[in-house]
């Protein structure tokens, strides 16, 4: 029998990887929807020979948030105005948003819906009678004035399994096949030699081949998604796998632009949904356009209770809306468990059956009766089938027909993003219009536009989706937007510094050795033991992510403690992942795969810090629901009413926290 | 449920050096062993069951088998995509089965409009293509 202390994977590293430069103009780092609306957008307005390249870590027809595809895209403004839809953020997210990119993003966003629709994506419509019919039935376009199936106010229902695939078909023609890199993973942003706070390449490397590939620009656009498995996940098994958003999300956009000294905003706010239990699925519909309720292991359901009431009268302005804020939510859904009370359950089965009662008391005749049934059940399970079949596929294992039987609902581990209802991320210019507030300060970190629209405070470097932070309710179709509007904007950046020319601080080669470090680690000590993971001189990526999500599940409010917890267990959490990241020079890997997850979490690492750096900042409870601090419990408008960012100097190694004013833009008289 | 490849239907994509589930699995786990000619998934508690793998399989040989520390064993969700629907048959544990039929596009692979060759007016404001005259906030 062959010794364990092989590289596992299929593809060996070798120590000394091919080294591949490139010069473009424009990078577009990452291949989701923020990504392909860049890679659409850029060449309507790029000159005639402008270098622009993609480089996603997988493949773009799949890659990203998206994967399986939605059965919903949630911004659509249609008949509403767009002040509306600011000041549902605003509230949903406790008061402290950016306006000026929500009301941005807002007055963009259905332009990319429309396109969807033409590029082939069904989008539900109402027919004359109010019936719902399927996007591939006879109907007027959103273009066309056709109307939508919305659940709420904001939310259309579509066939969306391929979704992505549709976006990323004409992001790919537009762009050009040959400028799409795939299966190379950007893991460094690099700054210019000459200019300062300039932006000047990016290195990565191959998942396929060992090739290192650094590249030179003007301009990157980085989109690379959220943070996932930063925090341990209820299920620690094969289920590890089953996260609410994609395990693929490491944090490499908020990571790789604040080490190059761009400014990050609200990383305390983390996003913990709940969700259908273990199988994570969606519950949107349910509430939504199944109307379904929640109840408590008594069968109460608590939502409409008097208690429920108080509890949300604590929290105002925002406890008041006639949609509670999404952490408030999940604050009464934590209530109840924390007490005792749960199991909780969606009643799908009643929700179901009054859809059914409804159409009997109305005289509908058997024949029709089961006609309309069978499209009830298939709404239903599409739902599922649309993007998160993983739960389907927990139903049939457990015997779990809908209409006969509700299911379980509980919060998951906490998650980092800035496109849903989660809004860390990087602190960015808004448009350049007389709307947007100047601020009378000198640094970039307090202002609200310095002349490109999504470009972070440093030279060049833009994001979009989940990286643009303190904006979030902006799900696929508002990333789409926003990669469309930074692509715009790099054009203009690239225009109006024609004569720069980057130049990078390291060579190509010293890249290299920095990026491939884990497989000359692993080379060199392979022999000290006959198991391939367990090794004096070495750490696997596996368990280093085990030892992050322990740390940040235990002292910095993941489930172990019910999102509790306190400056002096925030402190401890610091000290461990100082250890860890000392520790993360030790990672190790003797295959592809394994290099790529070594990267994977030292983008992890620095994104979790951040995360619990600005918790520690905010001395309040903000987010009830989604984290507790016990030392400082309540939402503190008067002290707290601000952004929290921070910015990390790449000459000194210092990081600064900072309250900026957070500036209403829109009337709060009133605050809906 | 990660996926998983059923060895006698998988032909290694017909010996090239990389497989359909390889090229396009999101989170880089499916992977060929060259020497038997099949793919395998090589991280299952990195498997988001996205279904990307199962979808594109020529041969139809990747299935999904449930997370082994939360689902009951004995069910079954599985795909056959087309080129504008995917029909789902769902397995349950206890025989029953349900089969689901869904729109997925209504334009054909490859006429999705890129606007090629069409370029937006002015690169001063934030008008992007198709657009003109941008609203601002009513205060």
């Amino acid at each position: 029998m062959a010794l364990p202390n092989k590289p596992k994977g299929e593809l060996k590293a070798v120590v000394n990887p091919e080294v591949v430069e490139h010069d473009v103009d424009i990078l577009i780092i990452g291949g989701g929807m923020a990504a392909c609306g860049a890679a659409f957008e850029v060449k309507k307005w790029a000159p005639e020979g402008m270098k622009i390249k993609l480089i996603d870590k997988a493949s773009l027809q799949r890659s990203g948030a998206v994967a399986q595809g939605l059965s919903a895209i949630n911004t659509y403004i249609g008949e509403n105005p767009i002040e509306s839809y600011v000041k549902m953020v605003r509230n949903d997210l406790m008061g402290v948003v950016r306006e000026d990119l929500i009301y941005d993003c807002g007055r963009h966003v259905d332009e990319s819906v429309k396109l969807f629709e033409e590029w082939g994506l069904p989008v539900w419509k109402k027919d004359a009678n109010g019936e719902t019919l399927d996007g591939a039935k006879p109907a007027k376009t959103l273009r066309e004035g056709g109307t939508p199936v919305r659940t709420g106010k904001w939310q259309i229902m579509i066939n969306g399994e391929s979704y992505k695939c549709i976006v990323a078909e004409p992001a790919a023609t537009a762009l050009g096949a040959d400028n799409i890199l795939e299966r190379i993973f950007i893991v460094k942003l690099l700054l210019d030699k000459n200019k300062a706070n300039q932006i000047a390449g990016a290195v990565g490397f191959s998942t396929r081949e060992n090739k290192v590939h650094v590249f030179r620009c003007k301009a990157a656009l980085v989109a690379c998604g959220g943070a996932v498995n930063i925090f341990r996940p209820r299920s620690t098994g094969e289920g590890k796998g089953r996260a609410w958003y994609p395990v693929w999300n490491a944090g490499s956009t908020y990571t790789m632009c604040a080490q190059v000294g761009a400014t990050l905003t609200m990383m305390e706010n983390r996003f913990t949904p709940a969700r259908f239990k273990d199988g994570y699925g969606p519950v949107g519909a349910w509430f939504l356009l199944f109307k379904a309720k929640v109840q408590n292991g008594l069968g109460e359901f608590y939502a409409n209770s008097a208690s429920v009431k108080d509890e949300l009268a604590k929290f105002m302005p925002y406890g008041a809306s006639p949609v509670t804020p999404t952490c408030l939510r999940n604050h009464l859904m934590i209530n109840e468990m924390r007490e005792g009370r749960g199991p909780l359950y969606m009643a799908t089965d009643v929700a179901l059956n009054a859809f059914l009662d409804d159409r009997k008391a109305a005289g509908m005749n058997d024949k029709d009766l089961k006609k309309y049934w069978k499209h009830l059940e298939s709404e239903a399970w599409e739902d599922f089938l649309d993007m998160s079949v993983g739960q389907a596929g927990l139903w049939a294992g457990m015997n779990v027909e809908p209409e006969k039987v509700g299911s379980e609902i509980m919060p998951t581990e906490p998650y980092m993003l800035g496109s849903h209802s989660g809004c860390c991320g990087i602190w960015t210019s808004g448009p350049n219009e007389d709307w947007v507030p100047t601020v009378n300060n000198p640094s970039r970190a307090h202002q609200y536009k310095w002349g490109y629209n999504r470009m972070t405070t440093v030279d060049g470097l833009f994001t979009a989706g989940d990286g643009v932070g303190a904006s979030g309710h902006k799900f696929s179709s508002g990333s789409h937007a926003e990669g469309r509007i930074a692509a715009k904007q790099m054009v203009k950046f690239c225009r109006d510094n024609a004569s720069f020319k980057p130049e990078l601080k390291q060579t190509a080669q010293e890249l290299a050795a920095e990026i491939y470090a884990p497989v000359k680690l692993y080379t060199e000590n392979v022999g000290l033991s006959t198991a391939a993971d367990v090794n004096p001189a070495y750490c696997k990526p596996a368990g280093l992510m085990m030892r992050l999500m322990k740390a940040t599940d235990e002292y910095g409010g993941g489930v172990a403690t019910y999102y509790m917890t306190s400056g002096k267990l925030l402190n401890i959490c610091m000290d461990l992942l100082k250890l860890l990241r000392e520790d993360s020079e030790k990672m190790a890997a003797g295959d592809l795969h394994e290099l790529l997850r070594c990267w994977e979490n030292y983008h992890r690492i620095w994104c979790v810090e951040a995360h619990i750096r600005h918790i520690e900042f905010r001395k309040e409870s903000r987010y009830p629901g989604f984290y507790y601090r016990s030392d400082f419990p309540t939402v503190d408008d008067e002290n707290w009413k601000c952004f929290v960012n921070s910015t990390f100097n790449p000459d000194t190694k210092e990081w600064k926290c900072e309250k900026v004013e957070c500036i209403n833009i829109l009337s709060t008289e009133p605050w809906l | 449920m990660p996926s998983y490849v059923d060895p006698s239907k998988c032909d290694g994509c017909k010996g090239g050096d990389k497989t359909a589930c390889m090229y396009i699995c999101p989170n880089d786990l499916m992977v060929l062993n060259v020497e038997e000619m099949r793919a395998y998934n090589q991280e299952p508690d990195a498997c988001w069951e996205c279904y990307s793998c199962v979808k594109i399989c020529p041969q139809g040989a990747i299935f999904v088998r449930g997370y082994d520390d939360f689902v009951p064993m004995g069910g079954q969700v599985h795909p056959m995509r087309s080129s504008n629907d995917i029909m789902w048959t769902v397995k349950f544990r206890n025989g029953n089965l349900k089969r689901f039929k869904f729109p997925i596009r209504t334009t054909a692979e490859g006429a999705a409009n890129a606007y090629v060759g069409q370029n937006g007016a002015s690169l001063d404001d934030e008008c992007l293509l198709l657009e003109s005259a941008l609203p601002s906030p009513k205060k």
